[in-house]
């Protein structure tokens, strides 16, 4: 069922990337704070769940804390300044793109899509 | 009191100085990291807590407040709210004598609740720390049925704004993690410093495993006990005055 | 014979009732759906009452579909014709009733869109994770059982199956009473009573069921059934009853005497309020002494008795698991033995429990799941028993 929804993801994402510049169908993301990411926008784009989740089986059952792949980082580089958060209409990072790719994140069930620090995520 | 504590500390002291330089000195200190610097929680290390019933203030609740505000929980008394730490009134049957603690997950060695879990949702770190998994968790509350003390809470309603740093959401179970992500930075849980702050230091957090530590040390001084002691589960969580 | 027009009649009625059928599990989809979207802060469940009516259901269900496999074992395990004419129509039931009550279990769950994980991340100590295994075994067991019955050529794989269904049923049960056997901390559960109380209870519930279709099936058909089948077949269901009321009863004996356990039964058996009428009157005499009355009492025990006997039983399995279930967890666990204690969290108390709109209809939904697959299996397959003229053993 993973695998199916990432290999969705994935295709999903790729032919995203494919008609960037002729659709205009394609999201416009309010990517928040952003800056530099912890891999190129590529591998991101279309591995960041498994990145993220491969990590947060280490985080959560192992007690291994630090890094580099966490949603919390993830939440506080790309929240909106708008509404401080990574949900909330289909600009927002994380809204927007699993929309357009017909994908429906479970994260924020259970975590935060709010940055960490005080409103405006400044770090 | 303090007098036969300090002959005591210093005569383990010196039986355990040689014991110490043997072990890895970071066992010795008491704030082991779990995995500051990416190493996962240790084994070696068992964390617990001491409560004492006697400094336990009648009316007081700030260990549940400090709770609800460190974990992001509502504070609500409904029995659909998540409670995972609640003070208990106790009255002896016999002797009428009354008494209150604060109770909640009790971090066993042996706990049903890992023993019952279809998915391993729940589960024992390395460390002893009893957590749920809510990756896996599919609800099915046989852990809250399994629990000898009620320490669980099943999320009955979609929750918003959780703090970052501890998920939780609809569906699942939850209960104490003895503030996980606390413990893991080296800080204490948010009820012990709750206690402390309010002057009555009733509850007291360490690392059983290593003799050194003040709750070890506790332990071996005074009398304590472990609730329901008979189902052989060995709760991290130590009562004194009971 | 059949005229056309009792034909045209009953054709309507069987799709009226595939429909109610249909209607009745759609609202059940609908209760899920409804739970799903605000959680389960809308059905009457809490932290102190955590398994509810759904869960009555559920296991009713599959205690029964595990029961009703006895009418089918004591064909081709012991090889009595009577039982073996109807062994193609108890395999269906338990298919249609495990399905029905595999079902609610699972929409019940806090995350039933995971529920995969179970399969991916099995714990072997769990005897949740056991039934997953066992439900699914009996599901294919019962299917292959089936096959080896209505295909000819399979026939000579049928005692085989049926060996194995047989086995795997007396597993099954145990596993179901285990759920509740190894809460060792709660004092209504925690007996290894409980394994062998579920499976006697799933004799009777089961046969109960079979009875209940049995007769519907012979009167749409416009048959009646041998009095000496329906004589042996109600004795077999009083048997069932008494064992089954003896094996509840020595669960409450045992427990009155172990002194901790007194308060416990005194709930249950005394000042429960509800779950104390519940026990008394809708198992004990609703459930047990007017179905025993109704199959031996002189000049009853004939259909329609036994058809009533057949229901009171049901309903009686009912009462019993509300009480079992709801009432075992409504006392308050004794976490301080010695103490009085009271808590904002429930210690000391009795709990609260109302069942809501939407447990109640999640719990027909799975109902009406065994009813449709039942209805429909009967109409297009031959599940009729077939009798022989001569009845030898």
């Amino acid at each position: 069922m993973l695998r199916l929804l990432t290999t969705i993801l994935l295709a999903c994402s790729l032919s995203c990337t494919a008609s960037a510049h002729e659709s205009s169908f394609t999201p416009k993301l309010d990517i928040g704070k952003g800056g530099k990411c912890v891999e190129d926008e590529a591998t991101m784009r279309s591995h960041h769940y498994e990145l993220i989740r491969h990590q947060r089986d280490e985080t959560t059952r192992k007690g291994i804390r630090g890094g580099k792949y966490s949603l919390a980082d993830c939440v506080d580089c790309h929240a909106s300044k708008k509404n401080n958060s990574v949900l909330g209409s289909s600009e927002n990072f994380c809204q927007g793109c699993h929309e357009y790719a017909a994908v429906k994140p479970d994260c924020f069930e259970c975590h935060s899509s709010k940055p960490r620090k005080a409103a405006g995520g400044v770090k | 009191m303090s007098e036969i504590n300090n002959d005591r500390r210093q005569f383990m002291g010196k039986a355990l100085a040689m014991a110490g330089i043997a072990i890895a000195p970071g066992v010795m200190l008491y704030d082991v990291k779990a995995g500051n610097d990416g190493k996962p929680a240790s084994s070696k290390v068992r964390w617990g807590m001491l409560i004492d019933s006697n400094q336990c203030k009648e009316g007081c609740d700030d260990c549940v407040t400090a709770c609800s505000t460190e974990n992001g929980l509502s504070g609500g008394k409904k029995s659909t709210d998540s409670q995972w730490i609640r003070k208990v009134e106790l009255k002896d049957m016999r002797s009428g004598r009354s008494l209150n603690l604060p109770m909640m997950c009790q971090h066993c060695e042996q706990p049903p609740c890992v023993d019952v879990c279809p998915t391993q949702a729940s589960f024992k770190r390395a460390d002893g720390i009893v957590l749920v998994d809510k990756h896996r968790c599919i609800g099915c509350r046989y852990c809250m049925m399994a629990c000898p003390y009620k320490a669980r809470s099943f999320v009955h309603e979609e929750l918003h704004d959780q703090n970052p740093e501890v998920p939780r959401g609809k569906g699942t179970v939850e209960s104490c993690t003895l503030c996980v992500h606390r413990v893991d930075r080296g800080e204490s849980p948010a009820c012990m410093e709750a206690c402390a702050k309010a002057g009555h230091n009733a509850i007291l957090f360490g690392d059983l495993n290593d003799p050194e530590s003040e709750i070890s040390k506790r332990i071996r001084t005074v009398a304590t006990s472990q609730i329901r002691a008979d189902l052989g589960l060995n709760p991290g969580i130590r009562y004194q005055g009971m | 014979m059949p005229t056309p027009e009792s034909l045209r009649y009953k054709n309507k009625l069987y799709y009226l009732l595939l429909a109610a059928g249909g209607l009745v599990a759609l609202a059940g989809l609908y209760a899920v759906h409804m739970m799903e979207e605000h959680g389960h802060i809308i059905s009457g469940m809490n932290n102190q009452i955590v398994w509810g009516l759904p869960h009555v259901f559920a296991i009713f269900l599959i205690v029964a579909a595990s029961g009703v496999l006895n009418v089918a074992s004591i064909g081709s395990v012991f090889g009595k014709a009577v039982y073996k004419a109807r062994a193609p129509l108890a395999s269906l039931l338990s298919i249609a009733m495990l399905s029905g009550g595999l079902t609610v279990l699972m929409l019940d769950l806090g995350r039933p869109d995971r529920i995969i994980v179970a399969a991916t991340n099995y714990n072997s100590t769990s005897v949740f994770a056991w039934n997953v295994v066992l439900y699914s075994g009996m599901f294919s067991l019962v299917i292959v059982y089936l096959w080896t019955m209505m295909e000819r050529r399979m026939h000579v794989w049928s005692k085989p199956a049926g060996f194995a269904v047989f086995a795997w049923r007396f597993v099954l049960t145990t596993g179901t009473g285990l759920i509740f056997a190894f809460l060792t901390a709660r004092q209504a559960y925690g007996s290894a009573l409980l394994p062998p109380m579920f499976i006697v209870l799933s004799f009777a519930w089961g046969l109960a069921v079979f009875h209940l279709v049995q007769t519907t099936i012979y009167a749409w058909n416009e048959k009646t059934l041998d009095p000496a089948i329906l004589r042996r077949k109600k004795n077999l269901l009083g048997v069932f009853v008494i064992a089954s009321l003896y094996m509840v009863a020595v669960y409450h004996m045992t427990n009155l005497y172990f002194a901790h356990q007194v308060a416990f039964e005194n709930f249950i058996l005394h000042e429960g309020g509800t779950y104390t009428m519940m026990f008394w009157i809708g198992y004990v005499l609703f459930g047990n002494a007017v179905p025993l009355g109704l199959i031996y009492a002189p000049g009853l025990g004939d259909t329609r008795c036994v058809m009533m006997a057949s229901a009171l039983v049901v309903l009686g399995g009912f009462a019993f698991l509300y009480v079992f279930i709801i009432g075992g967890q409504a006392f308050p666990l004794n976490i301080f033995p010695g103490y009085v204690a009271s808590s904002s969290f429930g210690d000391g108390q009795i709990a609260h429990y109302e069942p809501s709109i939407y447990e109640i209809m999640l719990g027909f939904g799975g109902l009406a799941i065994a009813f449709i697959i039942t209805t429909v299996s009967v109409r297009v397959l031959n599940f009729m028993p077939q009798d022989k003229a001569y009845i030898a053993d």
